[in-house]
């Protein structure tokens, strides 16, 4: 789960992180007593959207020498008119797709005289297990870039969960980020807070892209982009509510409410699958006979008629879906079951589209036969290369 | 021979009294009388479980892993708690050092696998997933969730880090005739106990193993490690013939596909480095996954 970048400095200023006062907003009308509140005299309008990439992107709504989604204004009718000019457009930046998203807030943040631009970051090292920081003197940048280009000037430093953040690990990314006192002297003091927001909190994802060294010395959290493990949002329910379901796909916010893999995608075959890796592969041999797939769909192992019967209606929704193919490998999921679910949707929701079904595994024959004595038009495939081949073909007509 | 599991293997069960541990448990006495000795359930030690309906093999429910291994020489343990309690679970199971703890839960957070690991790193434990299907050795025993109806006692070696595409190598090579030596899941988890590389090494050190079949998926890069040690290995003379598949192809980046694993991300993980890396150490990957079988008697025929 992701949150807006007003709400990560916001949790980050509990932990002591050095944050610059700021104030969201959601209606231009606002955006004069926020100025107001702050201490001037530079401010920054920076647009509240779930995606980096913000101040390089052009909104849609305005022409292409308008500025972009972070702004700076040097008086307070400057951060109104800034204000007025963004909320309420479509933002497009390397990270939205061409679609982009509607600025539906704004975060009005005290402006800050910049030395130094640096990276860091909080996320966990898969190859070690542990909680590793990344840190990069090449800050402000695309750090994927930085990663490709100049892979020598970032900087992993693991650390030991069970000893935290020693003064060799502080010392490690005072020398990775060039930093002089008294930045150098608040490092430690910096890396820890981090370290217990991301632990305690369950982060999958803490970045602070830029670090910034000020004209004055002292270090500052200039961005901040935080995501959450969303198997750990049970035990946050203060982190669910900073939930923003405007910034979802519709589609996945129903998936997510069956408790369903969804992820909704461009093409136009719709796929219902049991097993994430089956319905990862599903999705490439449909891209492999030439057509593209319109979602990932994994019904999961133990899956009810119910949750089946939901996930067709989800792909059924879209109106992207020209044709559907069902995928299931019954191992734990009986294949009758499945078929049973199917049927019943199709009954529910009607169908308009092709619909191919290929049933292996646990109690198939059983599974095969709903499906032909329910007189429904549903072709039958014998296995996923042929399933694949019969939607395609169905599909291109 | 196989690897990890046969038929001496004697197994407990975390999570026994719950529903999916106990449905499970019921289909392992099943496979060929998969050593079932016990269960544990830290409120209700001294009870028996008797399966849904009372009629399976009794088993003797203890309070602890600890007294649970005391009394019936255990020498794996098998996790179907809940995620908020599994890490836990894992951790109890390592402190009562159970040579081979297999998780079958999804959804763990990550955080408490991080606490996990740094304790198992310290033991003589294998940890086999979280979020895994399990291991199977044809005829022998069964730990997880595997459907043992498709297996057949055979000379191919699978490890996974999915479920479903596990069943569909296992039943493709049974179809092919060959059936497996063991199959192994290491689960689709980003921080998990065993990597492809630990399973490799056991697959080429096992006799009755002759050809293995690797699937991976896109995220991390434990199949760019597992080809390099693969091409390592070659140059010392030990090779098998193998066929892969990564599933992933399509995803698009910075989306978690199912799996908490499965996600590129940073530019890293995704599926096209992964077969390069594959193919370049030997291992013939094919596009469909439905042609795993297939692939492999290919291979084998030359």
């Amino acid at each position: 789960m992701n949150i807006h970048e007003h709400q990560a400095k916001e949790l980050l200023k509990g932990f002591g992180a050095p944050v610059a006062q700021g104030v969201a907003i959601t209606s231009a009308g606002e955006a004069e007593a926020a100025a107001k509140s702050l201490p001037g005299p530079l401010y920054v309008v920076k647009s509240q959207i779930h995606a980096g990439g913000r101040g390089k992107g052009k909104f849609k709504e305005l022409g292409p020498d308008a500025k972009g989604g972070v702004r700076l204004a040097k008086t307070i009718d400057e951060v109104v008119a800034n204000a007025k000019e963004m909320l309420g457009n479509t933002l497009v930046t390397k990270q939205t797709g061409p679609a982009g998203k509607q600025v539906n807030r704004l975060y009005i943040e005290d402006g800050a005289d910049i030395s130094r631009e640096l990276y860091l970051s909080l996320l966990v090292d898969r190859t070690v297990g542990e909680v590793a920081f990344v840190a990069s003197t090449e800050g402000g940048m695309d750090i994927e870039a930085v990663a490709e280009e100049t892979p020598e000037k970032i900087i992993t430093v693991p650390i030991d969960p069970t000893a935290g953040v020693t003064d060799a690990d502080a010392a490690k990314l005072v020398a990775a980020l060039g930093l002089e006192e008294p930045a150098a002297g608040e490092m430690p003091t910096l890396a820890r807070q981090l370290y217990q927001a991301f632990t305690e909190k369950d982060m999958s994802l803490l970045e602070v892209n830029p670090l910034i060294v000020m004209e004055n010395g002292h270090l500052r959290v200039l961005d901040a982009k935080v995501s959450f493990d969303g198997n750990a949002l049970f035990r946050h329910p203060d982190v669910m509510e900073l939930r923003d379901l405007t910034e979802e796909d519709s589609k996945e916010i129903e998936a997510s409410k069956y408790d369903l893999a969804y992820v909704a995608l461009d093409g136009n075959i719709g796929c219902m699958v049991n097993g994430a890796g089956l319905a990862m592969a599903t999705m490439d041999i449909i891209k492999l006979y030439g057509a593209e797939p319109a979602n990932f769909l994994d019904v999961g192992g133990g899956a009810s008629k119910e949750k089946v019967t939901a996930a067709f209606k989800i792909i059924t929704a879209d109106p992207n879906v020209k044709g559907i193919l069902v995928n299931i490998f019954g191992g734990i999921m009986r294949c009758d079951v499945i078929a049973e679910g199917v049927v019943a949707a199709v009954k529910e929701v009607g169908l308009q589209v092709p619909l191919v079904v290929r049933l292996e595994g646990t109690n198939v024959e059983q599974g095969k036969a709903i499906l032909d004595q329910s007189g429904l038009d549903i072709t039958s495939a014998d296995d996923l290369d042929d399933a694949a081949q019969k939607i395609v073909a169905a599909v291109k007509g | 021979m196989s690897i990890l599991v046969d038929k001496d293997t004697k197994v407990i069960v975390q999570g026994l009294t719950g529903r999916t541990g106990t449905f499970h448990t019921e289909q392992a006495l099943a496979y060929h009388g998969t050593q079932m000795v016990a269960g544990v359930h830290p409120k209700k030690g001294g009870e028996t479980w008797t399966g849904a309906n009372g009629t399976a093999k009794p088993l003797p429910i203890f309070a602890t892993v600890g007294e649970a291994k005391e009394a019936t020489g255990a020498t794996a343990s098998v996790v179907y708690v809940p995620p908020a309690g599994a890490g836990a679970a894992i951790i109890e199971a390592i402190e009562a050092e159970i040579p081979l703890i297999v998780c079958i839960t999804e959804g763990i957070p990550v955080m408490d696998m991080v606490k996990v690991k740094a304790k198992l790193d310290k033991s003589n434990s294998r940890l086999l997933g979280p979020n895994c299907p399990g291991v199977l050795t044809p005829n022998e025993c069964k730990i997880g969730i595997m459907p043992g109806s498709i297996f057949r006692d055979g000379s191919v070696g699978i490890v996974s880090r999915s479920g479903t595409l596990t069943y569909e190598a296992v039943f493709q090579t049974t179809a092919e005739g060959l059936g497996q030596s063991t199959a192994v899941g290491i689960g689709g988890d980003p921080v998990k106990g065993t990597e492809f590389i630990d399973m490799l090494e056991m697959f080429l050190a096992d006799d009755e193993t002759e050809s293995i079949i690797m699937i991976g998926e896109i995220g991390g890069s434990a199949e760019e490690d597992a080809a390099q040690f693969l091409a390592d290995e070659a140059k010392k003379g030990r090779k098998k013939p193998m066929v892969g598949f990564i599933a992933g192809r399509t995803a698009p980046p910075g989306r978690t596909m199912g799996h908490a694993g499965a996600v590129i991300s940073g530019g890293k993980g995704g599926a096209e480095d992964k077969i390069a890396a594959m193919e370049a150490a030997g291992i013939k990957v094919s596009p469909s996954p439905a042609q795993l079988g297939k692939t492999l008697v290919k291979v084998l025929k030359g």
